[in-house]
This record gives C-alpha cells, sequence and structure tokens, in this order.
C-alpha cells in the first residue's frame, strides 16, 4: 500500500518540478528539492490532493514535515 | 503540443504546466514580447503563471511585474520606480470581493451613509486608474467584484441598501461606467467568471486563510483564460473568421443523403432547436463584424439548398466564401484565406467531425480547432474560448462583411476590362489621407497591431503611443481612406515617421490587405513627399524587417524608386529617397477633393 502511494507521490512530485530526476522517500523534505519554496508546496498540496481524490486540512498543510507524514494521511484516507 | 484551450486541461495547466511551458517555448514559434504589471488585491503567484501558459499559446511572450501581496493601491499611487523601470504595456489590477468584504455597509447605517460609502470606496478605485493612466500611459484592466460567499439578508441582499450584493452590484455598475467612458481601460469580468465557475467552488475558504487566494485554485485557469482574452485581444491575436462545417455542425442530418426536407433545423425537435439557436448564434457573430465562411463536403447545390432552408437563420449571402466540394478542408481552409487575403491563422474551423479537425489541427497551424461534440454545447465552447474578444468596438467591424463582399464584386469586375489602369479609373476611387485625427485614432491603432502582411516595420502602438506621436511636431502622421464606386474602406493605411533634420525616418508604413493593387500605397508616398516638402526635408530613409508574414512588401521601396543603401544577413534593408524632383506616382485616386 505504501509502496503503491510512494510511487504516485513520485509522479506528481516529477511532473510539478518538471523534473525526472526526483525520487522522494518517506524523510524528503523541502530542503532536498531545489524548487520547493512555499509557492509550489500550493501547487504540490493541490496536485496531491487531485491525484489521491483526498483534502487536506489547514492544520495538515501545515504541519506536515516531510513526505512520510504525507503517505500516511493519504494512506488513513484511502 | 499540450492543450490550452476550453474545456480546461487541468494536468496540462496545473500539475504539468512546468512541462507545458517548456514544450510551448521550445515550440519554434516567433511571439511578441509583453510586459505586463499585475498589481494585486491577493496572491497572484499561480494566476500569473496559469496566465503565462495562455499568452505563450495565443503567441505572446509575457514578461511579468508582481506586486507585493495585496499591495496594488500602494503601488500605483505612490513613487515606483521599479514599475517606473519595467515600463509596462498594460497593466492589470487583479481585485476582488477579498479586497471589498470589510466595506460593506452595517445594517444601522442611513441612506446617506450607505450612498457616502459606496463613492468613498468607488473613488478609491477611480483615483488609482486615473494615477496609472497619467504615470503610464497603457491600457489598464480591471476586475469588477464577484458576488459574495454568503448573504446577510438573504434574497433582500440583493435590493436592501445594507446588502453586501447590493453594494457590490452598485460598484459594478459604476466601474462598467468608467470603462464605457474612458479609452483603454477594461474590466475584466470577474462577476461573470464567478458566475460561470460557480460561487461554491469558487471560494475556496481554506485557500484563502491559507495562501490568500480570492478563489480556489481550481477556478484559475477560469480567471486567467479569460483574462488573456483581453490582452490577446488588444495585441492584435483575435480571431477574424468563422469557418463553418455544414452537416451535424449547422443542421442535424446530411443535406446530400436527407434531402433539404430531411435536415434538422428550426422548431420541430429538441435536435432541430440546438441548431437553430446555433445558427443565430452564429449570425449575431457576423453583425459584430466576424467573418463566416463554409468549408463542406458537399455538392454546391446541395449546400446552397440547406442554407436556403425555410426554418434556417444563416443563408448563403452571410457567407464571403462557399467552398462545398470533395477537396480536403485544410486545403479548402488555406484556399479560402487567399482569397480573403488574409492569414489561415486567422481562422477558427468549427466542425463536428473529429477526423476533420484533427487533419485541420495538424496540417494549419495557429488554427483554431474547438471540440464540438454535442450540438446543445457549440455556444458554450465558441464562446469560453474567447476567440472573438471584443476590447475595441469602430463602425468599421460592423461593416467588414459587407466590405469583404465588395471585394468580390470588385475582382468580378475587374475581369471585364483588358486594361488594368482602365479598370482602375472605373472604380471612380477616392481617397483622404490627411494627419491622424481623433476620430481615427482608434482604428488606427487597431491597424497597428493587427496588421501583418502589407506592414514594413510590423511596430506595434497602442492607443496613448499613438496619440502621443499625433500631437509631436517631430512627427509627420498620416492615415489613408479609400472608398470607391462599391463602398467605403474606411482607413486603410497608417504612415509614421520621425523628423530629423532634414531626413524623415519612416517608422510605420502599413496597409490593410483588402485594398492591394489600387495604388494606394502610391497616393500614400505623394501625400508623404508633399508634407516633407512643406517641413524643407529633402530625403525620407525606409526600413524594410522581413517578419514570417510580410514578404509582399520586401521590394517596396524599390518599386517606390528608394535607393537601397544597407542589407543585413536576416533581410533587414535599409532605403533613402531624394524628393527634389520627385514626381506623383498615383493618377488613378483623387486625393482630398471633398472641400
Amino acid at each position: 500500500m505504501a509502496d503503491k502511494i510512494i510511487e504516485r507521490l513520485n509522479e506528481v512530485f516529477q511532473n510539478v518540478f518538471d523534473d525526472e530526476d526526483i525520487t522522494v522517500d518517506r524523510d524528503t523534505t523541502a530542503d532536498d528539492i531545489e524548487d520547493w519554496d512555499s509557492l509550489e508546496h500550493i501547487r504540490l498540496i493541490a496536485a496531491v490532493e487531485r491525484e489521491f481524490g483526498v483534502k487536506f486540512t489547514m492544520k495538515e498543510v501545515s504541519s506536515m514535515k516531510n513526505v512520510g507524514e504525507m503517505i500516511d494521511i493519504i494512506a488513513e484516507r484511502g | 503540443m499540450p492543450k490550452t484551450d476550453f474545456p480546461f486541461d487541468f494536468d496540462a495547466l496545473t500539475d504539468h504546466r512546468k512541462r507545458t511551458k517548456r514544450e510551448l517555448i521550445n515550440d519554434g514559434s516567433k511571439r511578441l514580447k509583453k510586459k505586463i504589471a499585475v498589481l494585486g488585491g491577493s496572491t497572484t503567484n499561480d494566476l500569473i503563471k496559469t496566465l503565462e501558459i495562455f499568452l505563450l499559446a495565443e503567441g505572446i511572450e509575457p514578461e511579468f511585474y508582481e506586486s507585493e501581496y495585496n499591495r496594488f493601491w500602494q503601488d500605483a499611487m505612490f513613487e515606483n520606480a521599479e514599475l517606473k523601470e519595467f515600463s509596462p504595456d498594460i497593466i492589470y489590477i487583479h481585485t476582488s470581493y477579498r479586497n471589498i468584504a470589510s466595506f460593506v455597509p452595517e445594517v444601522s447605517d442611513s441612506a446617506e451613509t450607505v450612498e457616502q460609502k459606496i463613492n468613498e470606496r468607488y473613488s478609491y478605485y477611480e483615483k488609482m486608474w486615473q494615477k496609472l493612466a497619467s504615470d503610464y500611459a497603457c491600457p489598464i484592466i480591471q476586475n469588477n467584484f464577484e458576488l459574495p460567499p454568503y448573504r446577510l439578508f438573504g434574497n433582500r441582499d440583493c435590493y436592501d441598501i445594507h446588502g453586501s450584493v447590493n453594494f457590490i452590484s452598485e460598484l459594478n455598475r459604476r466601474f462598467s461606467e468608467y470603462a464605457r467612458n474612458n479609452q483603454g481601460f477594461y474590466i475584466a469580468d470577474l462577476n461573470y467568471v464567478a458566475s460561470c465557475f460557480g460561487l461554491d467552488k469558487w471560494f475556496d475558504n481554506q485557500a484563502w486563510y491559507m495562501y490568500k487566494y480570492a478563489c480556489s485554485l481550481d477556478a484559475i485557469p477560469s480567471v486567467a483564460y479569460n483574462l488573456s482574452h483581453i490582452i490577446k485581444s488588444l495585441f492584435g491575436k483575435n480571431k477574424k473568421v468563422l469557418a463553418l462545417d455544414l452537416d451535424n455542425t449547422l443542421w442535424g442530418g446530411v443535406v446530400g443523403d436527407d434531402g433539404v426536407e430531411g435536415i434538422e433545423i428550426g422548431e420541430e425537435t429538441a435536435t432541430s432547436e440546438c441548431y437553430k439557436a446555433f445558427q443565430e448564434y452564429v449570425k449575431k457573430q457576423k453583425s459584430i463584424g466576424i467573418m463566416l465562411t463554409v468549408a463542406s463536403k458537399n455538392d454546391h447545390e446541395n449546400a446552397i439548398a440547406g442554407l436556403n432552408h425555410p426554418e434556417g437563420v444563416l443563408r448563403p449571402d452571410d457567407f464571403i466564401v462557399i467552398k462545398a466540394n470533395w477537396e480536403t478542408k485544410d486545403r479548402n481552409l488555406v484556399a479560402t484565406a487567399n482569397e480573403m487575403d488574409l492569414g489561415v491563422d486567422s481562422f477558427v474551423f468549427a466542425d463536428d467531425n473529429p477526423t476533420e479537425r484533427a487533419l485541420v489541427e495538424r496540417s494549419i497551424k495557429g488554427i483554431a480547432v474547438p471540440i464540438m461534440d454535442s450540438p446543445a454545447d457549440y455556444i458554450r465552447t465558441i464562446d469560453r474560448n474567447g476567440y472573438f474578444e471584443v476590447t475595441n468596438f469602430s463602425t468599421d467591424d460592423l461593416k467588414r462583411n459587407d466590405m469583404y463582399k465588395a471585394n468580390v464584386m470588385r475582382s468580378e469586375r475587374s475581369t471585364e476590362f483588358a486594361d488594368y489602369t482602365e479598370y482602375l479609373l472605373s472604380l471612380d476611387m477616392k481617397g483622404e489621407i490627411k494627419p491622424f485625427s481623433p476620430v481615427y485614432i482608434q482604428r488606427i491603432t487597431q491597424l497597428t497591431n493587427k496588421s501583418n502582411q502589407f506592414n514594413l516595420t510590423t511596430k506595434r502602438y497602442t492607443q496613448p503611443e499613438i496619440e502621443a506621436v499625433a500631437n509631436d511636431e517631430k512627427h509627420i502622421t498620416l492615415y489613408g481612406k479609400l472608398s470607391d464606386m462599391f463602398g467605403d474602406n474606411g482607413v486603410v493605411s497608417v504612415v509614421i515617421g520621425e523628423i530629423k533634420d532634414s531626413v524623415c525616418d519612416i517608422d510605420l508604413w502599413l496597409m490593410s490587405c483588402r485594398v492591394l493593387k489600387k495604388n494606394m500605397e502610391y497616393a500614400m508616398l505623394d501625400t508623404l513627399v508633399s508634407e516633407c516638402k512643406k517641413r524643407n526635408i529633402d530625403t525620407i530613409i525606409g526600413h524594410y524587417y522581413p517578419t514570417a508574414k510580410n514578404g509582399m512588401v520586401k521590394n517596396l521601396f524599390a518599386d517606390f524608386g528608394f535607393e537601397k543603401i544597407k542589407e543585413e544577413t536576416d533581410g533587414t534593408t535599409e532605403w533613402k529617397l531624394s524628393i527634389s524632383g520627385y514626381e506623383n506616382k498615383n493618377n488613378v485616386i483623387k486625393v482630398n477633393t471633398e472641400e
């Protein structure tokens, strides 16, 4: 399950940042991806929401620290 | 190529936006470079990036100035060196309901107080527009306001003086009034866009509180697309022609198989109503100057019979060119464009058949091919794509169809004469060639932005720029109008020359292709020379800057008797004419005879 999610997430990241070399893992944070600033974060969240058909709460968006936490929320909702 | 029209491909516009941008930039198109200042009342980052995609797709490469969050008013009203330096071609003010929510009158306010609050809020914006117009002399696009997310008074909100719906409607009314009375000022109708989108989907409160987005992320393509229509229209990128298929596009059924009595159009069935409504819509497009043509696989007589269906709205003479034959559609469209002296990229091709659409889209670069799958949605698809966005509307637009029709008659007449000069004389042409005057400023600006073929420098001007050269002693300006026995063509040629001591350097020389081969260019030159002589100018310098479209005027200056003095490797040439001993070249058009 979690593997499947990370695969799909990876594709979302690649599309949003237009970089096919991106590989994310649970520990990936905004510091690891050059273009991942606060504005791109909005875009990323929207793309993830569209991909998985979920909606993050305000609290979740502002408290997510890494990709792992994102995966956990998606897994919980899915 | 990524799909960048309506209905939207959200992947291309949002999730894959970076790639879409990269692909557009690398597609080899030549684009106009324009500077756009976005003064925002909310976060504008995503709006700008999405707008960029739409403009790139329209052949415009934008460079943006973006105000800090919610600093639109300060940016406009106070000393702003950065914006001055940027020197915008267009200023867009992205304000919304979020910027006026806290100014809605209190329930306890008296009628006078309410009136005063509306006046105050309106003049806050009006002062800003006036300041921007005087500081930057470029077109201004201002959003109006969308309806509110809730109504304190319920339905009463729309008429009670304390209601927010009433407050917004009143402000919007005044904004519209300002737009009506001020040239170079345009409203982006956010109110309509939001209504189309649906207010509940439009307002994403979470996106507001977290990111200060005035509307939801999903609504941004609609907002940006609507805005891109105004911008591309101002820079001469509107479509001009609607080329229509017949069977299952203008009526239901196949006229060749079903016969005229068998096709569906009228009030009889739901399907026939769809087609009638679409024909009415197309006829309205014609009334605002959009030119109609037919591209149909049919025997010509069947096509004409179908267009004469008693319940139909469009008639054969509503079309400038009717191609109903068995040639492929892409060839027919190119032939039609040639007959009309227009670029085929100014065409919209409406056809219900996906195979025909794919063929045309693949073989003709720049043509618009809307997806026409369901007859009930034909109107919406064409409407939302904003192909014919009306920003400036002149009486010429109203007459355009007649003028092109008259052209067809002229060319028929020309076959009656053995000698071409004799034919030209028989047209009884009258020209009016004079310095720019205020009544024609709008038309002149329009011509500088949309003439591509007979245009030596392809220099584009905004209306304030045209006004500035018109009032400058260091410039010679001329517009040329031409009429003949078949009708008035209106303003068809524009020349701007800059005076440098005893030299006149030609910045702009253009002519509408609808008056090609009438010797109008000679009449313009004659007048330019005489204007130069009045000012003791002895030399005229001309330039030809090659583009993809202006090959027809490559040798114009040679034809005029200029001497080539420079030629660059890219084909740019410079020409010189000494005007002592110049003899008038036009002897078929009577110029300025009517006073």
